[in-house]
């Protein structure tokens, strides 16, 4: 008759054992393939573990409560379907001898040499102002604070189980890894990074003692080189997901040297956003801008005629608003420009919102105009006001500052001929706008029909553009639009 | 990567008594497992109840039967992970239920992932939140802001998921030990703020923050 194992199951990279919790099935009774026959439990995760075959449940190795490492066998299911194996061992005192007592490593407080494994990227907000300058020195975090205890211990108390097995597979000595986790831990990122600078050697199995940077290397203790239990395989050291996390998710920036004349502080929070979205944002999308000449003749007239009645009405309709207004009717006739890339698919936004650059001196937030296509000129113009005046009083609801689709940001503000801004992340375009100035322009006399020169408010306009979405041309066609829009405004906007 | 994004459904529901959640969840993993439905997120809150998981010392239970009775307390024992927990009334409970084959077939990642969308909604928020080496949840440096436990039911198929604390009373926590960890404090993002968040303001927060991390597109 077959006798399949029944193994406990590899549920994650970093889960080196689980707790059976509970059988739900008993011996002699009949499972089918995929059916669940037992709960294991880990850390906050209940789990059921289907049956690799059908047939007859004849023997339960591991009992409930007890925890076993990954590959050990907890059952065997016998597939011709034959009467329960009158010698198995009962269940209760067959669990192998590697199982602990499930007060050991209960799931609500992992033991000290099974923690788990640090988060795979940190928390974007998590670290406290107050750690920064400590960080901020050149030395690399951890080293020499640790007590020169043994090699063995160090091995222990520096690293989790799935570092270890890294550390194992790729034949490193983890104690010559410099550790940025808590105490001096060397963190699945050391060990990737460590790897992947190319120290290691590529056979597996062989100890790296030779190519260690740090002169305290000791050869791996027998614990680190115990191979991976049971019928396991262990995951591969950098799993293409976990280098994508890594690439896209965790911003880390290089640190310097400081010099004596130097002052050292902590960004604050908008600052460490700022900077993390725009590494981030600048990773995903290749951008591309494209520069056009806007004509503000129209709409300076447009604002010198009405202001008077916009002011009764208690608005300020700035030239931003203008652009605001253009560019909302038109992201819906150019519904790439409006959109993101999102895996392999592309997201067309059923809504256009606008997110409108603020300047906080020190400091940029970027506020929502949320359907802005259903706005009118003024409708815009207030909201800007509203938005930019809420902004520097820092009295923004969380909402308005999220779920933009298209953003506007204004370098001409202070006088800047244009920028080139970046994409922010989740969208495909962003406009910038240039200072707007008297220039001198070659115009055709309407009376003569012949070249003249005449003096116009022109300013240069650059649309940065997430260049895997919208092409060259689309962008092209996008400008000349809004130029063509804006040069000649409705009187009825 | 190539791994596409999957299209989820948002559900909603109000306040919902612990048991008929659960009953729905049951329902929902079967449904999901056998394809009938696609990826779901339920959004909901729960009247005042303790839980217990699997796992749990009843000794965490601080309150007597007669006084939960008098309260008004329901004791529930549930089959997810994690120890006794608390839910009520402005805590927005969310119970994922996805198929997390074939890209997400790791139970510490999905814990870790709904980790992170607590935190990237309290950081949308403006709340600092992080984890805590070694334990499940969201933390403030005040206190645990969320709760985590889940279930994987044969065919990777989620059930159960987080409790994040909005604009609850918290002195309803005096009920319990929240999760066998005795020496932290509990903290929600009103109290974090100084200001009402609401319930809305929280679950757009997480809508987005999960639609980032699970690759999940709201339908």
């Amino acid at each position: 008759m077959a006798r399949i194992e029944v193994p406990m199951p590899q549920m994650g990279e970093s889960i080196a054992e689980g707790t059976v919790s509970k059988w739900l099935k008993k011996v002699g009774e009949a499972v089918q393939r995929d059916e669940p026959i037992l709960e294991i439990s880990t850390d906050k995760v209940d789990a059921e573990i289907p049956a690799p075959s059908s047939g007859t449940l004849v023997e339960i190795v591991v009992s409930e409560g007890a925890t076993v490492e990954v590959g050990t066998v907890v059952a065997y299911i016998d597939s011709d379907g034959g009467p329960p194996a009158t010698n198995g061992k009962p269940a209760a005192e067959a669990a192998p001898a590697e199982s602990k007592p499930a007060e050991e490593s209960s799931p609500r407080e992992p033991t000290p040499s099974m923690p788990l494994p640090p988060p795979a990227s940190p928390p974007p907000a998590a670290p406290s102002p107050a750690a920064a300058p400590a960080s901020s020195a050149p030395a690399p975090a951890g080293a020499g604070v640790q007590a020169p205890d043994s090699a063995e211990e160090r091995m222990r108390t520096r690293s989790t189980p799935v570092v270890r097995r890294i550390a194992e597979e790729h034949g490193i000595d983890i104690s010559a890894i410099p550790g940025t986790g808590h105490a001096g831990r060397v963190t699945k990122n050391d060990i990737l990074g460590f790897i992947e600078s190319g120290k290691e050697p590529t056979r597996p199995g062989q100890t790296a003692v030779g190519t260690a940077p740090a002169p305290s290397a000791a050869p791996s203790s027998p614990a680190v080189v115990t191979s991976a239990p049971g019928t396991a395989t262990p995951a591969p050291a950098a799993a293409p997901s976990e280098l994508w996390e890594r690439f896209y998710g965790e911003v880390r920036h290089p640190e310097f040297p400081i010099r004596s004349a130097d002052r050292v502080e902590a960004m604050d929070k908008i600052r460490r956003l700022t900077a993390e979205h725009m590494v981030v944002a600048k990773r995903i999308a290749p951008h591309v801008h494209s520069f056009i000449e806007i004509d503000f003749t129209a709409i300076d007239r447009i604002r010198s005629a009405n202001r008077q009645r916009w002011e009764e009405q208690g608005a300020r309709v700035s030239y931003t608003a203008f652009v605001a207004w253009a560019a909302s009717r038109l992201l819906r006739e150019f519904p790439m420009v409006n959109s993101t890339v999102s895996g392999n698919n592309v997201i067309y936004r059923g809504n256009v919102n606008l997110g409108m650059a603020v300047d906080l001196n020190p400091g940029l937030i970027v506020p929502v105009i949320k359907d802005a296509d259903e706005l009118g000129l003024v409708g815009i113009a207030r909201k800007l006001v509203d938005l930019a005046e809420r902004a520097r009083s820092r009295q923004l609801n969380p909402d308005e500052i999220q779920g933009a689709t298209f953003s506007i940001t204004n370098p001409g503000v202070l006088g800047t001929l244009v920028g080139m801004p970046v994409i922010p992340k989740g969208t495909s375009a962003i406009l910038g706008t240039g200072a707007i100035e008297k220039q001198v322009v070659v115009v055709q006399d309407p009376a003569t029909g012949d070249d003249a020169m005449a003096i116009r408010k022109r300013a240069l306009f650059s649309l940065g553009y997430d260049h895997r979405i919208v092409d060259g041309a689309d962008a092209a066609r996008f400008l000349a639009r809004l130029k063509e829009v804006l040069d000649a405004f409705p009187e009825d906007a | 990567m190539g791994d596409s994004v999957r299209g989820l459904t948002v559900r909603r529901l109000g306040v919902v008594p612990y048991a008929q959640a659960l009953a729905l969840q049951e329902r929902l993993v079967s449904e999901r497992r056998s394809g009938r439905v696609g990826d779901m997120l339920l959004l909901l809150e729960h009247p005042h109840v303790i839980t217990m998981g699997s796992s749990s010392d009843p000794e965490h239970v601080l309150v007597s039967a007669e006084e939960r009775d008098r309260r008004g307390i329901d004791l529930v024992e549930v089959g997810r992970g994690g120890d006794v927990t608390y839910h009520g009334p402005g805590q927005l409970v969310g119970y994922p239920i996805l198929d997390l084959k074939p890209g997400r077939k790791d139970l510490h990642r999905y814990l870790r992932d709904l980790e992170e969308v607590i935190i990237r909604a309290a950081g949308s928020l403006s709340v600092a939140a992080h984890r805590s080496p070694g334990l499940t949840g969201v933390w403030t440096a005040t206190g645990k802001l969320a709760a985590i436990g889940v279930r994987v039911s044969s065919g990777w198929i989620t059930s159960h998921g987080f409790a994040l604390n909005v604009c609850n009373d918290l002195s309803w926590f005096g009920t319990i030990v929240p999760c066998g960890i005795h020496d932290r404090d509990v903290t929600s993002l009103s109290r974090e703020l100084g200001r009402e968040v609401t319930l809305d303001q929280a679950s757009e927060a997480v809508l987005e923050a999960f639609g980032d991390v699970f690759q999940r597109a709201a339908l």
